[in-house]
């Protein structure tokens, strides 16, 4: 973004009577919305985003089976190829695994899993991080210290390497008593404490720099109760570059997912996320199903990069040095 | 000098300590060790012999100060699964992963550097899109999926490379090495590329963006100047400089290399070190976990600890804050 151009300045400190159309109004004449209709790129990124959304929303409806359901599954259907190949069948678009799972459905719901996962993953880190920010910045002192030192330790160690031990020690913890869905809330826990270090840094470096502000000062004065303050007065101005953390961290929380899905120490292959898709596909590479492996692989790197793009784009549009 | 480098010593002390508290409470009390060491039809009396020699009836203080000076010692304890001391399996494994690691960094390394010059001298040509493209896409892409589709195009589609092991190797004292013999490098190759492939990238963007602030400073004007030719000055003078932020992050990244090397090996059945760890984590054997948590962090607390000492001798510009996913 050059300086050179300039685009019609919606006024963020407008009177409320001019943009009193609403919030839609505002944000369609906003400077972020404008630098979002000029890269092309980032609406591909977004229009994908948003489909892959309501793929996983409307998946019961799109898909020809139940994957997670056994009464559904045939094993005389099992390894189909593709329709348009010449051993297709109808109605399996993009063929069936050994299970006689269609592949098509199993992305649907895999994608459900790998979403939910995700953005539930992203919430559980953010609350988290922002919540031990806050309190860092704002108490300050050895409380501050004692936080930021846990962070520092943690940032040195890769946040797959966390989750696959939080992982193990909960496996070891519960034995074989978790199901699915216990798998599936262990997946956010390890993810969430894997990626706060981020949030918590960057709250605690605004509030920090807020802190010090007359607003904060007249809120005290007043006697607001210090969590009042923190969370509905210094909190939202901070958000900016907590958004920009967010999205990026959903692509990278949704890797996560699925490297340990991968892995094995994800999901199960009865409730399969994209990650385990691809790790049962993996398994079939050399006996010429292809098919198994290549579409939940190709769904999740759609998936990544065009979350990866919206956060790049993102960072840029919200950060008022680059404009 | 001495005073900053004692500081953070004691600091690198401090996260082993840490980190040793954490490998010890898995290993204390995340599952019963004794139940996970005998047979169903033990009694009682022997068990409580067990707990009694494993020192597991001590004050739980005294506990931690013989795991950590056992761990001091390199004795992490006897493998549930295995039945061998974690010590002897780590060190069986440990020459594959370094070896993976070493070549996955030089790989990065030599590609990383090459492609960032190339891209910064001739930004606009077509090349060095297609380079900013495939950095996207390095970045973007999990680990594992690259090596699939690596293994679907060279060793399914193609058969030029074997998909899976290590190949021979050559046995040199306790190490054993697969960089001597054919089918043993010929297996190093997809492994290394899928390993490296974010650290290329990330070394790729470093040389690009540095390459490109130092040609636009003063001493380039000069060396211009003084009618060096574009050669000299490009190589000898420009890339130079920007070797010192490269080598600082490439030492910074080969402890997250190592941990990464989880993922590589499990795609490529390499038997290494991350290997043994992804199935200690799937079988739930504390102690390989544990000992793998703490070989990891004290090659981490090493590399960062060498590299912030170095930082105060050489260049404090530098300090990369890029995260990584799986």
């Amino acid at each position: 973004m050059s300086d050179a151009v300039v685009p019609h300045q919606a006024e963020p400190s407008a009177p409320r009577g001019r943009a009193g159309r609403g919030w839609l109004r505002r944000a369609l004449e906003s400077d972020v919305f404008y630098s979002f209709r000029r890269s092309r790129l980032t609406m591909v990124a977004a229009a994908i985003t948003i489909l892959f959304f309501l793929l996983a929303i409307f998946a019961s409806v799109l898909a020809v089976q139940n994957p997670f359901d056994p009464a559904q599954l045939q094993l005389m259907n099992s390894r189909i190829a593709p329709l348009w190949t010449a051993d297709g069948q109808s109605p399996f678009l993009l063929g069936t695994d050994e299970q006689g799972r269609d592949v098509l459905s199993a992305i649907l719901y895999g994608l459900r899993i790998s979403l939910v996962v995700g953005v539930l993953g992203v919430l559980f880190s953010g609350a988290l991080g922002i919540m031990l920010g806050l309190i860092a910045g704002y108490v300050g002192g050895a409380v501050d210290g004692l936080i930021m030192r846990i962070a520092d330790v943690q940032l040195t160690f890769p946040a797959i390497l966390i989750a696959l031990l939080v992982n193990g020690v909960v496996k070891s913890v519960f034995g074989n008593r978790l199901d699915a869905m216990n798998m599936l809330a262990v997946l956010v826990v390890a993810i969430g404490l894997s990626f706060w270090v981020q949030y918590a840094r960057t709250v605690r470096g605004s509030v920090l720099v807020e802190k010090s502000k007359d607003y904060v000062a007249a809120a005290q004065l007043i006697g607001l109760p210090a969590p009042v303050i923190m969370l509905r007065h210094v909190l939202p101005n901070t958000m900016g570059p907590i958004l920009v953390i967010a999205t990026i961290n959903l692509a990278l929380a949704i890797i996560t997912e699925a490297t340990l899905s991968f892995l094995g120490s994800g999901m199960p292959d009865t409730m399969p996320s994209l990650g385990t898709l691809i790790g049962i596909g993996n398994n079939y590479l050399f006996s010429g199903e292809w098919w198994i492996v290549a579409f939940p692989g190709m769904a999740l790197a759609a998936l990544i990069l065009s979350i990866n793009l919206l956060g790049d784009w993102l960072r840029d549009a919200l950060n008022p040095k680059l404009r | 000098m001495l005073a900053f480098t004692l500081r953070r010593a004691i600091q690198a002390m401090g996260v082993m300590i840490a980190v040793g508290i954490i490998a010890f409470s898995m290993f204390r009390f995340a599952g019963d060790p004794v139940n996970q060491m005998v047979a169903i039809d033990t009694s009682a009396a022997e068990r409580a012999a067990i707990r009694q020699s494993l020192g597991l009836n001590d004050p739980v203080p005294v506990q931690f100060v013989h795991y950590f000076a056992n761990a001091a010692q390199f004795k992490f304890g006897v493998s549930y699964q295995f039945r061998q001391p974690v010590a002897d399996l780590l060190k069986e494994r440990m020459p594959a992963t370094l070896e993976l690691a070493i070549c996955a960094t030089i790989f990065a390394m030599v590609f990383g550097i090459l492609m960032g010059v190339y891209s910064a001298l001739r930004r606009d040509t077509l090349l060095a899109k297609i380079f900013q493209a495939v950095s996207l896409i390095g970045i973007s892409l999990p680990t594992f999926l690259i090596g699939i589709l690596l293994i679907y195009l060279f060793a399914v589609t193609l058969g030029w490379l074997p998909s899976f092991g290590r190949g021979e190797v050559v046995r040199l004292g306790w190490w054993t090495t697969g960089l001597l013999t054919v089918s043993g490098l010929k297996a190093l190759i997809m492994p290394s590329i899928t390993l490296g492939l974010f650290q290329m990238t990330l070394i790729m963007r470093l040389v690009r963006a540095e390459m490109l602030e130092v040609l636009r400073t003063d001493y380039i004007r000069f060396a211009r100047a003084r009618g060096l030719t574009t050669r000299a000055i490009h190589f000898g003078h420009a890339l130079k400089n920007t070797l010192v932020p490269v080598i600082t992050v490439a030492g910074l990244q080969f402890g997250s290399v190592i941990a990464f090397a989880i993922i590589t090996e499990t795609v490529f059945q390499w038997p290494g070190m991350g290997l043994l760890f992804v199935q200690a984590v799937q079988n739930v054997d504390i102690p390989i976990m544990a000992a793998y948590l703490l070989m990891v962090s004290l090659i981490f607390v090493t590399i960062n600890l060498v590299v912030d000492i170095l930082y105060t001798v050489v260049d404090p510009r530098l300090r990369s804050t890029i995260s990584r996913p799986g």
